[in-house]
């Protein structure tokens, strides 16, 4: 294998093939990492609707999981990229068409995060389901109210119970944000395959590339289990309150 | 100062407490028994509408639990409960489970609080442990850490569901040391108990279940001397005969 057109002048935009790779890499962190914000805080808060005592919190919220986890997400890219614009009202369409700045890479953040969160809420879900009920009574019986007892009680606990399910999640966005070139973000995957248009040099540059992708997860799951270690609680053995 | 009148619960189709009716005064020690599934802790749970109740009334000091305008924090919040998983909170530390509520529903100052936890778990023999977490303690230790932690809202009565249940035996004695110390201090308790042995030293009286009836409700020395329903009867001669 030969590495040294990564140092060759490329076809556009004055600098070497590396820049576009770092061009690439740059676009796959921002569009995961931002769409991981949305699915972390839009899961979280379905996650705990999704467990709520009253059905009209519960409802709309199984609604949403089903909707999002079941459509590939190939198809909800392109529905936001192509469709949503085309049914919203006709300003915010034209908008969303001409205005809307870098379109691709919004469209790709939301559309993977919305996504994502459907997943990131059962997993939520479960963590606050694995809790003994008691937890909750005892929570309530010392007059904490409901809220007080999910910020205080159900949550720290869920969080920490759910983190490897969690990781998965995370590293998954990394692994999807490459269905974003489908709409034309030049990510990772897209200078990939552009590089190999142009330098025929297609075994290599994909070598750099999945060394990129494992690189990024290998520091997601060394990071999740640094914070499984910090967040452990001292003699929890997991389970019921036994 | 606990009033219950002709309370009946239903899970669909299915009566678990059929027309309860009774009292525990102040500074009464009530021990509630009967055989597995006769609605004990149910019954308990409904004095502090942890189990909702369908027909009746119950009054906490003249305050309706089941009226739909009582501030049912604030009512939770005056009475302390221990329950048969002791339901500590495994993430905090002792002296955090002991906190929270105090700090979190009656708005005392950390300090303030910690102060009081500190005093307590000294009185009930732990105060070398405050830093622990619940998981590195015994289960007698941690039900202990959970009578601590209801007597920290300064409760106006005390609630008991099976305190001793999920315990080892040689852990037993330590926890129904701490109830009759609080007895013989003139708390007003509602224990659910299969301890007959503590019932006959520290109850004034006795309420016994079966099948969701309040079948018989007698001074202990009545219920033990002379029990007058053949299902008490029945109960005590299973019960004491070994």
């Amino acid at each position: 294998m030969d590495f040294s057109f990564l140092n060759q002048p490329a076809f556009s935009g004055g600098g070497v093939y590396l820049d576009w790779v770092i061009s690439g890499l740059k676009w796959t962190l921002l569009v995961s990492i931002l769409g991981w914000i949305i699915a972390f805080s839009v899961g979280s808060l379905l996650g705990i609707l999704r467990t709520a005592p009253v059905a009209w919190l519960r409802v709309p919220a199984t609604i949403y999981v089903e909707l999002f986890r079941n459509v590939p997400l190939l198809v909800q890219m392109f529905i936001w990229y192509f469709v949503v614009p085309e049914i919203v009202p006709k300003a915010v369409g034209d908008w969303l068409k001409t205005q809307m700045p870098m379109p691709e890479f919004s469209n790709a953040v939301l559309c993977l995060g919305f996504y994502t969160a459907s997943r990131v809420a059962e997993q939520v879900r479960s963590g606050i389901q694995s809790m003994p009920r008691g937890q909750t009574s005892a929570a309530l019986a010392m007059g904490l109210t409901l809220p007080q007892t999910y910020r205080h009680v159900l949550l720290p606990m869920a969080y920490r119970i759910v983190i490897p399910p969690m990781t998965t999640e995370f590293l998954t966005i990394f692994k999807n944000s490459s269905v974003a070139l489908t709409i034309g973000v030049l990510e990772l995957t897209a200078q990939a395959r552009q590089i190999s248009e142009y330098t025929f040099r297609t075994f290599e540059i994909f070598t750099v590339a999945t060394i990129i992708y494992a690189l990024i997860t290998l520091t997601v799951t060394f990071s999740m289990r640094w914070l499984e270690n910090k967040t452990r609680v001292p003699g929890y053995v997991g389970g019921s309150s036994k | 100062m606990i009033e219950m009148k002709n309370v009946s619960k239903w899970y669909g189709k299915f009566q678990v407490l059929k027309n309860c009716t009774t009292r525990v005064d102040k500074g009464e020690v009530v021990v509630v028994c009967g055989p597995s599934g006769s609605g004990k802790s149910t019954l308990i749970k409904t004095v502090n509408a942890l189990e909702p109740f369908q027909e009746g009334e119950i009054t906490v000091e003249g305050i309706s639990v089941g009226a739909p305008g009582t501030d049912l924090p604030k009512l939770r919040s005056r009475i302390g409960m221990v329950f048969q998983n002791f339901e500590l909170f495994p993430h905090m530390k002792v002296v955090d489970n002991i906190n929270l509520a105090q700090i979190k529903v009656l708005g005392r100052s950390k300090e303030e609080a910690s102060a009081k936890s500190m005093s307590l778990l000294k009185r009930v023999g732990l105060d070398g442990h405050a830093q622990k977490h619940p998981g590195q303690l015994s289960g007698g230790q941690q039900q202990r850490v959970a009578i601590a932690r209801g007597l920290a809202m300064d409760p106006i009565a005390m609630l008991f569901d099976e305190p001793t249940s999920a315990l080892d035996p040689e852990m037993i004695n330590e926890v129904l040391d701490v109830m009759t110390e609080l007895a013989h201090e003139g708390m007003t308790m509602m224990v659910v108990t299969h301890e007959m042995g503590f019932a006959s030293r520290v109850a004034h009286r006795v309420v016994f279940m079966d099948a969701g009836e309040i079948v018989e409700d007698a001074k202990k020395e009545d219920f033990f001397g002379k029990p007058r329903s053949e299902r008490a009867q029945h109960f005590l001669s299973k019960i004491l005969h070994h």
